[in-house]
């Protein structure tokens, strides 16, 4: 689960990690205060979207910037007009862009450097990381291309948790010394016990800044959890934004579906993360582009895949509908059952092939006979991947 | 022979009288696993009925496991208390904890993995379908079934499979059997990023077993475990060795199903680590319709046997 930059903010003040003074705002009414807030000086204004490249994003209306600074309060507030409600369209939103609902002023502060810091699960260790960099405000990934060097990790042994030694290992390598070699440390250690306590996936502050008065600051942040570990943080869960989620998706989650929109016209229905993913796949082998992730799960019910067929059918670009199904344990003839009931309910259109194998398919496949419905039953996964792009073609 | 189990293997349940747990077990039984003892705190002394099974159950699974002689454990504790669960097989010293368990928090599985550390207990999974080792009765009846996968599509043989799938090591389970080849056994390792036993732990197992004679090996995007296992295979591995990775037309960024299934870097697309197979001798499975038919054209250019 991700969530804005006002929030993560909001979370780092608690652990103590020095951030820019902000106010965000959800309504035009809300920015002449929040602005007063800051007083008269320049004022940043960031438009509040779960999508990397704002600053360099454009509003689909033409007007430039999700990042802005403003030079009197005035200007902040035009800036926020422009913002809120508009729709802003980065390199990480799509073409179809994000709308903007809520607008954050913070204080306009001085960069004197810039720095990357953050932390994450190394997978290769079952550890966490610390990563951090003297290149800060550029893509970790591309500093790690060219020049490594600059990169200093240290991992985690949880059962100490960070030591004093590896706090000073990253302040240290950062290059800080004296009163901000103190702020530093004092930072990196709160960060640790935000990702920890809060079971986050990832911390990213980039930049991390120090400013001309002397302060240590993150400048911006990035916060994602882990979603198994919801159940045990209700004030996380609090902080979910579903406007910033694909509807199809959330009222997937309400069946315990996994859905994933994608931008093809093939919707697929499988049992299976893997068999899912890999049914995309050969989709895409046959000449063919997949609508959707869909994973009913390994005990899927009558109800569950109807609503699978419901939500897949939501998607406008669908043309034609694969359900492979290889039922270990699951009935097939209870996908089967559900399959034509779903089908009937919802007056399918267009074609349809079912692949079926696994426990009780020969009751499942008469099911299908039976039932009179127009679909095309496939004998592998091969064979239904290349019927229904023929098909869909 | 098998790896990690026999037909013999003497395992317990914990949370036999859970739902999930309890429908398992008994299709465990069903097909002649040794399902010995159940675990459920608060209990203890009932016993766990089917047909004519009677199974005894247990407050703890050191009780259990000393009064029985269960050495592996199936867990099918919910989320957030299955990291206490596997913990506690660790104390008992099993020789195996199995963990089912789907949506297990990362940091209690980092916490487990580093509290496990020098332990003389495996670890398979979590968020996993569990082991099977074909009997030689009908349909692989009367082999050992740790978990959820479906006993009948296996059939007693000589190919090793792992996977993080369920779905998709029943697949490549069922292209084997409907080709009249057998498998020692069927490992599936799980979806979740921080887990027990690795692609590469399997390998080495299957390697060192003699009646294993060729290996099908399926993983999926993110994270570099598969990329590992090509390489100690191509400098190790004489057996004849099929590949498939899940997740080519995944985009970048967003999770899979699998905790575990997310490209982060370059590194960790299907593209990049199907390279890396094909560099190590791995015959890739063009589709996953292809996993058995890779294996048997492995098996033909090193002129090896598989049945």
């Amino acid at each position: 689960m991700n969530i804005h930059e006002f929030q993560a903010k909001a979370l780092f003040e608690k652990f103590g990690i020095a951030v820019p003074r902000g106010v965000p705002a959800k309504s035009v009414t809300e920015f002449a205060s929040a602005v007063q807030t800051l007083g008269d000086g320049p004022s940043v204004v960031k438009a509040q979207i779960h999508a990397g490249g704002r600053g360099k994003g454009t509003f689909v209306d033409g007007y430039k910037g999700g990042v802005k600074l403003a030079k009197t309060p005035t200007e902040a507030i035009e800036i926020a007009r422009h913002m809120l409600g508009n729709t802003l369209v980065t390199l990480q939103t799509g073409p179809a862009g994000r709308k903007v609902n809520t607008v954050y002023f913070t204080e306009a502060v001085s960069i004197k450097k810039e720095y990357y810091l953050a932390i994450l699960l190394d997978r290769g260790s079952s550890r966490p990381v610390i990563i951090a960099s003297t290149e800060g405000g550029v893509e970790i990934e591309k500093v790690a291309h060219e020049t490594p060097e600059k990169i200093t990790k240290v991992f985690i042994d949880p059962a100490v948790g960070l030591q004093g030694y590896q706090t000073r290992q990253v302040a240290f390598g950062l290059g800080f010394k004296g009163d901000e070699f103190k702020a530093a440390c004092k930072l990196v250690d709160a960060l640790y016990r935000c990702w920890w306590e809060l079971d986050c996936s990832m911390v990213e502050i980039n930049p991390l800044i120090t400013t001309g008065d002397g302060r240590v600051l993150a400048l911006d942040a990035k916060v994602s959890f882990d979603d198994n570990a919801l159940f045990r943080h209700p004030e996380v869960v609090a902080l979910r934004d579903l406007n910033e989620e694909d509807p199809k998706e959330v009222e997937a989650s309400k069946y315990n579906l996994s859905y994933i929109a994608l931008d093809g016209n093939i919707a697929c229905l499988v049992n299976g993360a893997g068999l899912a993913m890999s049914t995309m796949d050969i989709i895409k082998h046959y000449g063919g582009n997949p609508a959707n992730f869909l994973d009913v799960g390994g005990g899927a019910s009558k109800d569950q895949v109807a609503a699978a067929f419901k939500i897949i059918l939501t998607d406008k670009n669908v043309k034609g509908i694969l359900v492979n199904i290889f039922g270990g344990i699951m009935d097939c003839n209870v996908i089967a059952t559900g399959i034509v009931a779903a089908v009937k309910e919802t007056s399918l259109t267009i074609p349809l092939v079912v692949r079926l194998e696994g426990n009780n398919v020969d009751a499942g496949k008469n099911t299908l006979a039976a039932s009179g419905l127009t679909l095309t039953t496939a004998t592998s996964m091969a064979d239904a991947a290349e019927k229904i792009v023929r098909l869909v073609a | 022979m098998s790896i990690l189990i026999t037909p013999e293997t003497r395992v317990l349940v914990q949370g036999i009288t859970g739902d999930f747990g309890g429908r398992h077990a008994k299709l465990s039984l069903d097909y002649g696993t040794q399902v010995v003892a159940g675990v459920t705190p608060g209990k203890g002394g009932q016993f766990f009925e089917h047909g004519s099974h009677k199974v005894p159950i247990f407050n703890t699974v050191a009780e259990a496991a000393q009064a029985t002689g269960a050495t592996a454990a199936a867990v099918f504790v919910p989320p957030p208390f299955a990291a206490d669960a596997i913990l506690e097989g660790v104390d008992a010293k099993l020789d195996l904890v199995v963990a089912i368990t789907e949506g297990i928090p990362i940091r209690d599985m980092v916490r487990v993995k580093r509290a496990m550390a020098g332990s003389k207990t495996r670890l398979v999974g979590p968020n996993c379908p569990g082991i099977v080792t074909p009997g030689t009765g009908k349909d692989s009846n009367g082999g050992c079934r740790i978990g959820i996968a479906p006993g009948y599509i296996h059939k007693k043989g000589h190919v090793g499979v792992v996977s993080r799938s369920g779905t998709l090591t029943y697949e490549a389970v069922y292209q084997l059997t409907t080709r009249g080849i057998g498998q020692s056994t069927s490992v599936g390792i799980g979806g979740d990023p921080v887990n027990g036993t690795s692609h590469l732990d399997v390998i080495k197992l299957f390697n060192e077993d003699p009646d294993t004679w060729g290996i099908i090996m399926i993983g999926e995007i993110g994270g570099s475990a598969e990329v590992e296992a090509a390489r100690w295979i191509k400098a190790n591995c004489k057996k004849p060795v099929a590949g498939f990775i899940a997740g080519a037309t995944a985009p970048a960024g967003r999770r899979m199903g699998h905790a575990g299934a997310i490209v982060g870097g370059a590194e960790d697309t299907a593209a990049a680590k199907i390279k890396v197979f094909q560099e190590c001798g791995i015959e890739v499975a063009a589709t996953p319709s292809d996993m058995a038919d890779a294996l048997i054209r492995a098996a033909q250019r090193l002129g090896a046997k598989l049945a």
